[in-house]
């Protein structure tokens, strides 16, 4: 009887034993599974990305296809993270590249947002392979310099998005007696003012990311685009008053604005329904707008919708772009480089933007494939002086980018455009390098 | 040799999990502790041992009052609610009314859902568009007549409106504590207070009531809690806002956007010790009873 007894406990603590090791042995090798069965040689490449929406999707199937073309000894495999702007995808990398088992290439914001992988040293720079492929020939150098630290590039961006799109609704304009998009703050306020006389919403926002949205196009409109690329280079002055003012517009052109959505979706949407006047919001708007329902809301350009500049910033683009990287310790570098080396191509980029609704980030695509709000951007992208987005990763790295974020979303609540200014400030102070 | 086969098959059987908690729950904890108490305010330093200065520096930040205080209001509100409208549901059902069985599922039910779910629904039924916009509760309450809300927006009292998802999820599972805390009460008792010459309302507030005190004592702690940490449902119903702000949302966004892991610990750690002002003197509680019988 007492043997059975220790027999059974035994059994029972070494098979608890093995159940705790068989769970951190099966979460460990998440990932590492080859996604193609048969037993081939291929080696795979894990392609880390936040692109599961409609047309994002389809955008990087089409730059897988290319790449399983040209390089027929690697598998494509694809380790995308639902979720909008890359929120969770970026927690889970975060865990990755702790742990030391980066994907081997993963998508990133081009500019400052990478500026903290960089610091950790995660990522490898990629100034071999602008050399190797005359990258710098091909990309604007503006946009060059702008993902430059210390004269080493360490992504390869792949699109190129517009933050300052001011959409509107045309026949809610024409009701409230506005002839065209307004040019400047001034105008776009008084404009504002004509809307709320009529009783629609004049300006639609979302939650209170898009309102940050809403402020990096502010501030772009009333400093101009050289003092507006200065507020991020070191020792930056964001207490002047020319800031003072910019916010004190950002303060009165939030008091027009409509109930707070969801999501930048139903802010734009009642832009097309004509409930609301304006909207400022990227260029990723257009798709939603324009594409067939299911993913889009099947609207016609220039009669539902319409598009300008954001006021005040004519002539620059403010933009942001999806980059890949190069993760120190990748475990198939080799097929990471084959991957940049498409995601760099004139091919895999003609064939990925068009999908996602964006333009290029080389100079040299082929225009016919651009047509209605993406021919007008790709006109201004080749023209436009370049301002780098805060709310997309350009400009700001991300501890900085928290700090704007929670000084923008206590605005909100306070409307106190001097603590505004201030945590402002210290959030310069405490993160411009 | 024989007293140890009476006691090492035992602490054989549970050193595994000994293990386990004490490596991946208080090992951890420890862990946390030591982080926040260095000044390690991003992931490449070394961090240096600053003491409790973080416990204090973090009292100086606009958005951690809020956040405290938001977590305060739904609190309050979540843990008075579920424990009202349990006990009331379980009132309802004591009196022992047809279909008790269907019923005391239904109201279950809800728990059986994730905060996430519940949250993602909740988000629909609680918008805050008014008039021609309304839908959900908004809509509803327009075609009755009722005022419509701003709810979980409205700047003040937006986190009541939070609380009331998780009010709604939980409120059964309290119902379902109270339950077997009034089949608890021995028929005697009341016929004995019903001969004494008590009326119903009488039986309830001196015998049935003083009763059920446990019960509510554990009702209140399991409640506490997990509103203390409530992280899942706000995340569900309006992401990442400052208006919805609560002291886990502000964690997580200080480990993951700022990448300030000391400042993440010492959230962490006020969190923890949150719940353990609910936790422990119940623990004491109910150790101090156990030796007693």
């Amino acid at each position: 009887m007492m043997r059975r007894r220790w027999t059974t406990t035994v059994a029972i603590t070494l098979a608890s034993v093995l159940t705790l090791a068989a769970c951190g042995g099966s979460g460990g090798g998440q990932g590492a599974q080859p996604s193609s069965g048969g037993g081939d040689a291929k080696k795979q490449v894990e392609v880390f990305s936040w692109w599961t929406g409609p047309g994002e999707a389809d955008g990087l199937k089409a730059m897988r296809q290319i790449f399983e073309q040209k390089n027929p000894s690697y598998t494509f495999f694809d380790a995308a993270v639902a979720g909008g702007s890359g929120d969770k995808a970026k927690a889970l990398l975060q865990s990755k590249l702790q742990a030391d088992t980066p994907p081997d290439t993963f998508q990133g914001h081009a500019g400052a947002e990478l500026q903290g992988y960089i610091k950790a040293g995660d990522l490898e720079d990629l100034n071999f392979l602008y050399d190797e492929l005359k990258l710098r020939d091909v990309f604007p150098a503006q946009l060059v310099d702008q993902i430059s630290v210390q004269g080493k590039v360490y992504s390869v961006p792949v699109n190129i998005h517009r933050s300052n799109v001011l959409w509107f609704n045309p026949s809610v304009l024409k009701e409230a007696g506005i002839a065209g998009a307004p040019k400047t703050l001034e105008e776009f306020v008084a404009d504002l003012g004509k809307v709320k006389a009529k009783g629609k919403i004049p300006l639609s926002i979302g939650s209170e990311w898009t309102v940050t949205h809403l402020l990096e196009s502010v501030l772009l409109g009333s400093l101009g685009t050289d003092a507006y690329n200065a507020l991020f280079k070191p020792g930056a002055d964001w207490s002047s008053p020319q800031v003072t003012k910019a916010l004190e517009t950002f303060k009165t052109i939030l008091s027009y604005a409509g109930d707070p959505q969801d999501d930048w979706q139903p802010a734009a949407k009642q832009v097309a329904d004509g409930e609301a006047a304006f909207n400022i919001m990227g260029d990723w708007a257009y798709g939603y707008f324009h594409n067939p329902p299911e993913g889009g809301l099947g609207k016609t350009s220039k009669t539902d919708f319409d598009w300008a500049p954001s006021p005040g910033t004519e002539g620059t683009y403010l933009w942001l772009s999806d980059s890949f990287t190069l993760p120190k310790g990748a475990k198939n570098r080799d097929g990471a480089v084959a991957w940049l080396k498409v995601a760099a191509s004139k091919e895999g980029q003609d064939a990925f933007n068009p999908k996602k609704g964006s333009i290029p980030a080389r100079k040299d695509a082929d225009q016919s494939l651009y047509t209605d709000y993406l021919a007008d951007a790709l006109k201004d992208w080749s023209s436009d002086k370049l301002a780098g987005s805060i709310q997309h990763g350009v400009s700001v790295n991300q501890p900085w980018l928290a700090a704007i974020t929670e000084a923008v979303g206590l605005f909100i609540g306070s409307k106190d455009v001097a603590a505004l200014q201030k945590a402002l400030a210290d959030a310069a102070k405490a993160n411009a390098q | 040799m024989r007293r140890a086969r009476t006691w090492l098959p035992g602490l054989l059987l549970v050193a595994p999990s000994i293990v386990a908690i004490g490596v991946f729950v208080y090992g951890m904890l420890g862990w946390n502790f030591r982080l926040a108490m260095t000044d390690k305010h991003d992931e490449v330093s070394e961090g240096k041992f600053v003491g409790l200065d973080n416990f204090a520096g973090i009292w100086d930040l606009p958005r951690w009052h809020l956040s405290v205080n938001h977590a305060i209001m739904f609190t309050v509100v979540f843990v008075l609610g579920a424990l009202v409208l349990g006990w009331f549901l379980a009132f309802l059902m004591e009196k022992g009314i047809r279909g008790e069985g269907t019923f005391r599922a239904i109201y279950l039910f809800p728990m059986a859902i994730s905060f996430v779910a519940t949250g993602i629904v909740w988000r629909w039924l609680m918008n805050s568009g008014m008039g021609e916009r309304a839908v959900g509760l908004n809509r509803l309450f327009d075609a009755i007549g009722l005022p419509q809300w701003q709810w979980f927006r409205d700047p003040d009292w937006g986190m009541a409106a939070m609380a009331l998802p998780a009010i709604w999820q939980m409120s059964g599972y309290v119902m379902a504590l109270f339950l077997a805390g009034f089949r608890g009460v021995p028929e005697e008792l009341r016929e004995a207070a019903r001969v004494d010459g008590c009326g119903e309302w009488g039986v309830y507030r001196h015998v049935v009531l003083p009763l059920l005190r446990p019960v509510t004592l554990s009702a209140l702690i399991i409640l506490g809690h997990i509103s203390l940490k409530v992280f899942d449902l706000i995340v569900a119903v309006s992401g990442k806002q400052i208006i919805t702000d609560v002291p886990a949302v502000f964690m997580w966004v200080a480990v993951f956007d700022s990448h300030d892991p000391a400042k993440g610990a010492t959230i962490a750690s006020y969190i923890v010790l949150s719940v353990a002002i609910f936790v422990i003197p119940y623990l004491v509680w109910s150790v101090r009873k156990e030796r007693r019988s």
